[in-house]
């Protein structure tokens, strides 16, 4: 065995750009400003029910006549006092403990009831599933505040009880999310790679799926505690809490039964309780935003102009074109990075149209292709920034307007997508979408644009047409359904087709039809397109002139019979070899 | 050729039950001789990957039986299956979804020696990644700091660790750019000259699979509809759907792909009635 393949691909494998190794994530929190005050708060709440005993002057059952109602900052009670005359300060630091400790036990109950019946039932599906969900279903159905003050006729005011139970009411929470989550990595290969390697459903569950369903348990823990804070301070102030024992709650009732004599009282615990909440909801929204996100945003409008000011104002001597369907010129589209800063992935694209030219544009994942067949359309994702350039058509530039883009689109320029059955949509019958499409951009009755439909169906190699025309879109199969989107590409009377790999999500046999129909539409009407595709057997079966990208660059362009016999540049002739190697050669039958 | 050493035998794969039932496979026999390389050719729908996943363990075996060497394999019990990690590994489609996004890469290759026992897997990663021609200091590293190619060696890195006997490769190649393809087809090529593992390889590109196999089988509807030599079902097929298949795929040669095309056109004028395709799909996928 000799080395040489090896080293080979040692120099073929270049490192992708290592992405900055991520802060951990309580760094990555408190350098949000809204992080570090919810996190400074609950913290403070913390430190508050810890160290009560140091923070409360007195006492919380202290009474002392004296100071009944006393107002806020008399000597000796910051807060105030009671209708007993008890230091609110006290009460409230005394009472963080067991609303923190009822909070928790709402917490530890929903997530072991919650998160173990949803992985359960997420991985074994089956029964499992069924009875969880039955027993999930009835329980989101009972309410849940009357459920805890019948509780409260069994077993007399017991704080913990009563947060056990509304652990298990909202425990079907943790049980929906956790089987939705699970359901998805069950069906990721790498579960079944473990499974082939003989890995046993505990450790796939403790290894890969505890691993996926975590973020989003972090997430909703959050939510829980707010929420069972929430509960706790309202059971207490329905009076079911413990009368001896204060707590946010208690202090609440207290206050509110005696507000006509001191209202200020009741501020100090909605104060504690709604921050304490608000905290939790904040701190769940920044985590959700931290875990859940790639930390790229799309520039605001803004920016983008600040982007592109200098390209829409550079005067354009001529209008280029000339007899071409389309021009574009110096095409340069970018993309925002996480940090603030964009990479640019088309550099300054020029690509000529010819009428009924069919014009392939050839290359691999990340070339660039589909991001100029999008720009031709008007429809990069919404990030996209398209830097400068020009795309002339009819002696206008689209992209100075677009207005002017956006009514070209679907009537000068149709498109045929790559995943024909996810371009449909399936609530709509086939009959129904075409219909709409075609007196989006024509004026024209129904009746008369069904008869052109049911004649252009036909003409896509359609013969049912009639019976297709009522068919919903999983009726039909994914070579019938490219059919049906050239068909609606073509009703419009457009000038180009832009079609982007449309003949990759198809089987080989039903490629070879659809090529055929591209080629016979394109000479029967004079129809010019552009062909995105990665595959050199598909330039070759249906192009006129091939352009081939790499990194953003047209790095040749010729006419496809000279670009196959005499590839000028190494990459071209790169592709071409590998494609041919998987070739079957043809041999004399 | 050698002895065979997975052997599949009327196998049936039916999924759900009573009337709304579908028999994906209908009685497929074929053998896999050690240190060869035998695909399993087919469009959408013909049931290649169901085949592999049920030699896997993966979908259920409704009739027939796989052996591997002297041993039933297929409807084992999970703990006797596990056994089977050392013989049969697996090479998914998809290298995004078929490794672990969480672990890093020195996990991901450490996890099926750690489950066999064996103890300095860490001290085996390093050779693992320099037999599929990735740098050593990748295994510190996680999978998406890696291309698609790269990520695919990583997934043979992986079924190479317990030294099967036989690799499924079930459409190794499809997800990757046509560079990287014949990169990774070279790869798998060398590994069996080294190795001598055998190679069930799964395809729709009937290209792909004559370039690496020593055998073809070509399935249509859960059937085989031939089996043979590489360059015979290839070059002369018996069957006319191979025949379809052969001559729908495109050459990147305008005048050889005009060739083609005009005798494609010319077959199926002479078939009639086997073009287009039918107009309303039996079975519609999602």
């Amino acid at each position: 065995m000799t080395n040489r393949p090896t080293t080979e691909f040692m120099l073929s494998v270049t490192p992708q750009p290592t992405p900055r190794r991520r802060r951990p994530l309580i760094v990555r929190l408190l350098m949000k400003p809204e992080g570090a005050i919810t996190i400074a708060f609950l913290l403070f709440v913390v430190v508050l029910a810890v160290f009560a005993w140091v923070i409360a002057p007195v006492p919380p059952n202290l009474t002392d006549l004296n100071t009944v109602n006393a107002p806020p900052f008399s000597p000796g009670h910051p807060l105030g006092a009671d209708q007993s005359g008890r230091d609110i300060l006290s009460r409230l630091a005394w009472g963080s403990q067991p609303t923190i400790i009822g909070a928790l036990i709402v917490l530890v109950v929903s997530v072991l009831v919650g998160v173990t019946s949803g992985l359960l039932a997420g991985f074994f599906r089956g029964k499992a599933e069924g009875v969880g969900t039955f027993v999930s279903d009835v329980i989101m159905s009972l309410p849940g505040i009357v459920l805890l003050i019948a509780l409260y006729t069994l077993t007399g005011p017991n704080i913990p009880a009563a947060m056990a139970v509304f652990g298990i009411l909202v425990a079907p929470t943790y049980f929906r999310l956790v089987r939705s989550v699970v359901v998805n990595v069950r069906n990721e290969l790498y579960v079944d790679a473990a499974r082939v390697v003989g890995l046993s459903n505990t450790r796939i569950i403790g290894r890969h799926v505890l691993w996926a369903v975590r973020g989003p348990v972090i997430i909703q823990s959050a939510f829980i505690i707010a929420a069972g804070i929430g509960i706790q301070a309202g059971v207490d102030f329905l009076g079911l809490g413990d009368p001896k024992q204060p707590s946010w709650g208690t202090v609440m009732q207290d206050a509110f039964n005696n507000i006509y004599n001191n209202p200020v009282g009741v501020w100090w615990p909605a104060l504690l309780i709604s921050l304490t909440i608000l905290s939790l909801v904040l701190l769940g929204n920044i985590l959700r935003d931290e875990l859940q996100s790639t930390g790229v945003r799309p520039l605001s409008n803004r920016s983008k102009r600040t982007l592109t000011r200098d390209s829409t104002a550079r005067p354009v001597k001529a209008v280029p074109g000339g007899e071409n369907v389309i021009a574009i010129r110096g095409l340069k589209v970018a993309y925002p990075q996480a940090g603030g800063t964009i990479t640019e992935v088309v550099h300054g694209v020029d690509l000529d149209v010819k009428p009924g030219e069919i014009h392939g544009l050839v290359g691999e994942s990340g070339s660039g292709k589909s991001q100029i067949a999008f720009s031709t359309l008007g429809i990069l994702p919404k990030e996209a920034i398209t830097l400068s350039g020009s795309i002339w058509m009819d002696g206008d530039d689209l992209l100075a307007d677009g207005k002017r883009l956006a009514s070209a689109r679907g009537s000068k320029i149709g498109y045929v997508p790559q995943e024909p059955m996810s371009n449909l949509d399936p609530s709509f019958t086939i009959g129904a979408q075409l219909t709409y499409g075609l007196r989006a951009v024509r004026s024209m009755s129904k009746k008369e644009a069904r008869a052109e439909l049911l004649a252009l169906l036909t003409r896509v190699g359609i013969r049912n047409a009639e019976q297709v025309f009522r068919m919903y879109p999983h009726e039909i199969s994914g070579g019938m359904a490219q059919r049906v989107l050239i068909c609606g590409a073509i009703a419009s009377g457009p000038k180009l087709i832009v079609a982007d790999e449309p003949t990759t999500a198809l089987d080989v046999t039903v490629q070879a039809e659809v090529l055929e129909l591209l080629r016979e539409l394109s000479r029967e009407r004079g129809l010019a397109m552009i062909l995105v595709t990665h595959n050199l057997g598909v330039v070759a079966d249906i192009c006129d002139v091939v352009s081939v990208m790499r990194d953003g660059r047209i790095v040749e362009e010729a006419d496809v019979e000279s670009l196959f016999a005499s590839p000028k540049q190494a990459y071209t002739q790169e592709l071409l070899a590998s494609s041919r190697s998987v070739e079957i050669i043809e041999e004399a039958s | 050729m050698s002895e065979a050493i997975l052997s599949v035998k009327d196998l049936v794969v039916t999924f759900g039950a009573g009337r709304t039932a579908k028999t994906v496979i209908d009685h497929v026999s074929f053998e896999l001789h050690a240190g060869e390389t035998l695909s399993l050719v087919g469009e959408s729908g013909s049931g290649k990957t169901t085949i592999g996943r049920a030699i896997l363990g993966l979908a259920p075996v409704s009739g027939g039986e796989v052996r591997f060497r002297d041993k039933t394999i297929s409807n084992t019990s999970r703990r006797e299956r596990r056994k089977t990690a050392h013989d049969i590994q697996v090479v998914f489609q998809d290298p995004y979804s078929s490794l672990n996004p969480s672990m890093t890469v020195e996990d991901i290759l450490v996890e099926p020696l750690k489950v066999a026992g064996i103890a300095d897997g860490r001290s085996r990663v390093r050779k693992l990644l320099d037999s599929v021609g990735l740098p050593a200091d990748s295994g510190s590293r996680f999978p998406k700091e890696f291309s698609g190619g790269q990520r695919q060696r990583i997934a043979i890195a992986r079924a190479l660790a317990l030294e099967p006997a036989v690799i499924i490769c079930d459409e190794p190649t499809s997800a990757l750019d046509v560079t990287t393809q014949a990169k990774v087809l070279e790869l798998l090529r060398e590994l069996q000259e080294r190795t001598g593992v055998a190679y069930l390889f799964i395809s729709h590109d009937l290209g792909v699979v004559n370039s690496i196999s020593d055998r073809i089988a070509v399935l249509y509807q859960g059937h085989i509809v031939e089996l043979g030599e590489a360059a015979q079902v290839t070059h002369h097929p018996a069957h006319d759907y191979t025949r379809r298949l052969q001559m729908s795929a495109p050459v990147a040669d305008p005048a050889a792909q005009r060739e083609r095309r005009e005798q494609r056109l010319a077959l199926f004028a002479a078939a009639g009635a086997v073009e287009p395709a039918p107009a309303i799909a039996q079975q519609p996928t999602v």
